[in-house]
């Protein structure tokens, strides 16, 4: 098991790193304009301060190394655009809010897409199947931006009953979990769904019915707990993408998180901070998606030894 | 199942209860606000920094006025200074030597003296070159500050700002600069406290956590208590402030929103006293329904196209005034951006520096713009080139663009490719000259009409037309040397009368604020700067 993780970790979750900083660093470098440029005239003098002080006057390759270098060590340096913030100062304060906004998200998802895929898969077919689907699938086809000011409009200006914007009491969180977490209820309705149908054909399903278990009995206790494995895969990339992916909902609520920083940085060229987060990201993504490689790996010994001969 | 949806009804009830009683229970912040003397302030953007020699933004500035205090302080009706840092001041007869007078007893508010070495110190550190600070140009009328910003000279004591003792400055000016007491007031020349700069660093170290709540040091009206990123900014009365009495809100919380559309939603719903600024598509609405809380404030800016004079046909001047003469701008501003915005006479919007008027020459005039268009050689027998018209990524460049490209093609049968580009990707190519005609903006930094017109000079660093005139060039410099008011203004119009007939840049608009306020908000007086002393404002 642990040769497994470390080569999970040194052959594939290191270089999978080295290849995105480098091709981030590169990438952001194509773009056109610069960190410093702005509508009113910058004077080459000041300019050429700016590019010394963060080391831009350097050769590119130069650059590169000295950033891997940097990283390594942990630096991942100072904002350009907020010049007395470092960028691992900004991560730090923006990310707790992110993961805080993504666990809600996320636990409203589970529990509302989980019962609609009870709900449907009750009574395939019927009319409560349908509805639950429309439902719940109903959250893929509303975009946030939509949805998030609907939300608002009913909740917070017609009934009065939350703030329109801001992170201070725990209503604050109500809203925004809500719109981040509909994206994923349609899926993991559906998943749940699937799952469940395929699992009540099963012999020992039958065997419990043929006991006389009552029918909801036989649904939650039985078959639940083995309709949930596709669901629970679904979990780490679904954590990984509520975390990272919550910049709309941060804006349209006005959330101190890092996905509005993620964005912002791009369009001003804030190269150290856009380096900074698209690291960060992938760190969290390959690590959400390494720690549900292992728990398989740890629930199935048949998909270890595979995942052993692949590496 | 039945009873896990009786568990799920439960918690759901229970919840909303939760949420009635929690809300119908307190006051708005607004409300409580205006009976605590807090102040909810909408801010628009997470600040860059609170380091007045660093920052260059609008939101920052709001911040920035509230823990510091320049030498004199603009009267929030007129923009006219007013004694601020300094008590009194004398000008030289030539006006190139102003003496400012400090405060006896005036204090940075961890209570160290404020001397006027601070001064020298502050400005020397804002024009330290390794700082990088992009305001430094601002202080280029000091004398030899240029040569010191720019490293030609390392002797800051060849630098014209002088304290000979602790409650006198003496700033000596290159040129008369009629306007310079303004500049003061500037967060450029704010000054810091020398001994907080050089415990988080050394005088010209750029980002420093000097600015932090605990840290930042000022000697403004107010004083920094709290900084959370993308939350809010907390400041509070000063104690130590000179004029304490004067202030009369105790708390200001500045937020962060940038989206306009949460902003306007939270000042509906009593979160803000001010917002920073209102969507466009709500403007009509609160004119019906709300009009006491909407304030459409003239401001000193101009929103223009850039006419690039060395690609062709745009370098002929009569192409040139043929597409100005074809733009009906009252119908941009009355029909498309219903702000309040006032159609382009000339490029100096009306009363900047306190009176100035040009003669209105941009007009609508399609029969003259044909004729001009025929003799520049273009017409049905022969087209005129397709030109591009250049804008960054916004809703009303883009319906502006569109307006101005069916009105050229409905008057002059022109067609016009519309160009959008991210907004870097629009500078890189604007400031490369790699564009037909472009849109642009500008926002005066101070209060004078020599901050629209010296930008035009031949090679100056914002005009990226390609335009040159000798005669241009000759009357501003001569504008700069003269220190009479009404002297000065008639060389400015006669500059623009050059620049409006030679047209490297189509004016269209005059720009307006508009915002929410709050009726209970008092002493918030409309100016061209859009520049409010909250030592001013209270709340009632």
């Amino acid at each position: 098991m642990i040769k497994f993780i470390l080569r999970r970790i040194f052959l594939q979750t290191l270089p999978a790193l080295f290849l995105t900083v480098t091709v981030a660093f590169f990438l952001i470098r194509l773009a056109p304009g610069g960190p410093f440029s702005s509508e009113k005239n910058v004077s080459p003098e000041v300019l050429k301060q700016l590019n010394s002080h963060y080391g831009l006057d350097k050769p590119l390759l130069i650059q590169y190394f000295d950033y891997l270098k940097n990283i390594c060590r942990g630096d991942l340096g100072p904002s350009f655009k907020y010049p007395g913030r470092t960028v691992a100062e900004l991560i730090a304060e923006g990310f707790p809010v992110s993961v805080e906004l993504g666990t809600y998200a996320l636990l409203f998802s589970l529990l509302t897409g989980i019962l609609a895929g009870l709900l449907a898969a009750s009574k395939p077919g019927s009319a409560r199947d349908f509805v639950s689907m429309i439902i719940s699938t109903s959250g893929i086809c509303i975009p946030s931006f939509v949805l998030g000011p609907l939300l608002v409009l009913l909740f917070g200006l017609k009934l009065g009953l939350v703030n329109v914007s801001g992170w201070n009491s725990m209503s604050d969180r109500l809203l925004p979990s809500f719109t981040l977490g509909m994206v994923y209820v349609a899926y993991i309705a559906r998943l749940t769904r699937a799952g469940l149908l395929e699992t009540m054909v099963q012999d020992y399903i039958r065997t419990a019915r043929a006991k006389g278990i009552p029918e909801r009995v036989v649904m939650l206790r039985h078959a639940l707990r083995g309709a949930l494995l596709p669901v629970v895969s679904f979990m780490g990339p679904a954590a990984a993408g509520l975390i990272t992916g919550s910049f709309v909902v941060e804006t349209i609520f006005s959330i101190p998180g890092l996905g509005r920083f993620f964005i912002t940085a791009a369009f001003n060229r804030d190269y150290t901070m856009i380096m900074g987060t698209v690291v960060f990201y992938a760190a969290v993504i390959i690590f959400f998606n390494t720690i549900v490689d292992i728990t398989l790996a740890i629930l199935d010994p048949r998909l270890r030894s595979r995942l052993n001969e692949k590496t | 199942m039945r009873k896990l949806m009786k568990f799920v009804l439960f918690a759901s009830s229970l919840i909303l209860f939760f949420l009635i009683f929690n809300c119908s229970q307190k006051l708005s912040p607004v409300e409580s606000g205006i009976k605590t003397g807090t102040l909810h302030f909408g801010n628009q953007t997470e600040p860059q920094d609170l380091d007045p020699h660093i920052t260059t933004g609008v939101p920052e500035f709001h911040i920035l006025g509230s823990l510091f205090e320049g030498l004199v302080n603009l009267d929030p009706k007129d923009l006219s200074p007013l004694p601020g840092a300094a008590h009194s001041w004398e000008v030289s007869d030539d006006g190139l030597a102003y003496t400012f007078h400090l405060r006896n007893g005036a204090r940075w508010s961890n209570g160290d003296p404020l001397k006027a070495s601070d001064f020298v110190f502050s400005f020397q550190r804002i024009l330290s070159p390794a700082l990088g600070a992009e305001y430094a140009y601002m202080l280029y009328c000091i004398k030899n500050a240029r040569d010191f910003n720019t490293s030609k000279i390392s002797d800051f004591s060849l630098v014209g700002a002088k304290a000979p003792d602790d409650s006198t400055l003496v700033i000596e000016l290159d040129k008369p600069t009629p306007y310079f007491l303004s500049l003061t007031a500037h967060h450029s020349f704010f000054p810091v406290n020398p001994s907080t700069i050089l415990k988080h660093g050394k005088i010209d170290t750029r980002g420093t956590p000097w600015t932090r709540p605990g840290n930042l040091v000022g000697n403004g009206p107010f004083k920094l208590t709290s900084w959370e990123i993308n939350k809010i900014v907390s400041v509070e009365k000063n104690p130590l402030y000179w004029d304490s009495s004067r202030v009369s809100l105790n708390t200001i919380h500045f937020y962060p929103i940038e989206n306009n559309m949460t902003e306007e939603r939270a000042f509906r719903t009593g979160q803000l006293h001010i917002t920073a600024n209102l969507p466009p598509q709500k403007i009509s609405w609160y004119r019906q329904n709300r009009p006491e809380v909407l304030r459409i404030d003239p401001y000193l800016g101009t929103y223009y196209y850039l006419v690039n004079v060395n690609r062709k046909p745009l370098d002929n001047v009569n192409v040139r005034r043929a597409l100005s003469l074809a733009i009906d701008r009252k119908a941009i501003t009355e029909n498309l951006l219903k702000g309040g915005q006032n159609p382009a006479t000339c490029f100096t919007p009306p009363e900047a520096g306190g009176g100035y008027r040009c003669d209105s020459m941009v007009k609508f005039d399609t029969t003259e713009a044909k004729r001009l268009l025929a003799e520049a050689g273009y017409g049905p027998g022969n087209p005129l080139p397709l030109i591009s018209l250049l804008y960054n990524t916004s809703e009303t460049h883009h319906m502006t663009a569109q307006a101005i490209q069916q009105m050229w093609k409905k008057y002059l049968g022109i067609d016009v490719t519309l160009v959008n580009q991210e907004w870097k990707v629009y500078l890189s190519s604007t400031h490369g000259k790699n564009y037909d005609i472009a849109r642009m903006g500008w926002v005066g930094d101070y209060d004078d009409p020599n901050s629209f017109l010296d930008m035009w000079i031949t090679d100056g660093g914002n005009n990226r037309t390609g335009w040159s005139n000798a005669a241009y060039d000759s009357l501003i410099e001569l504008a700069s040397r003269t220190a009479d008011k009404d002297s000065r203004f008639a060389i400015f119009r006669e500059a623009e009368k050059i620049l409006l007939s030679e047209l490297p840049v189509i004016p269209l608009y005059f720009y307006t604020n508009v915002y929410l306020l709050h009726p209970s908000v008092k002493g918030w007086d409309p100016n061209l700067l859009n520049i409010h002393n909250l030592k001013f404002i209270s709340l009632k």
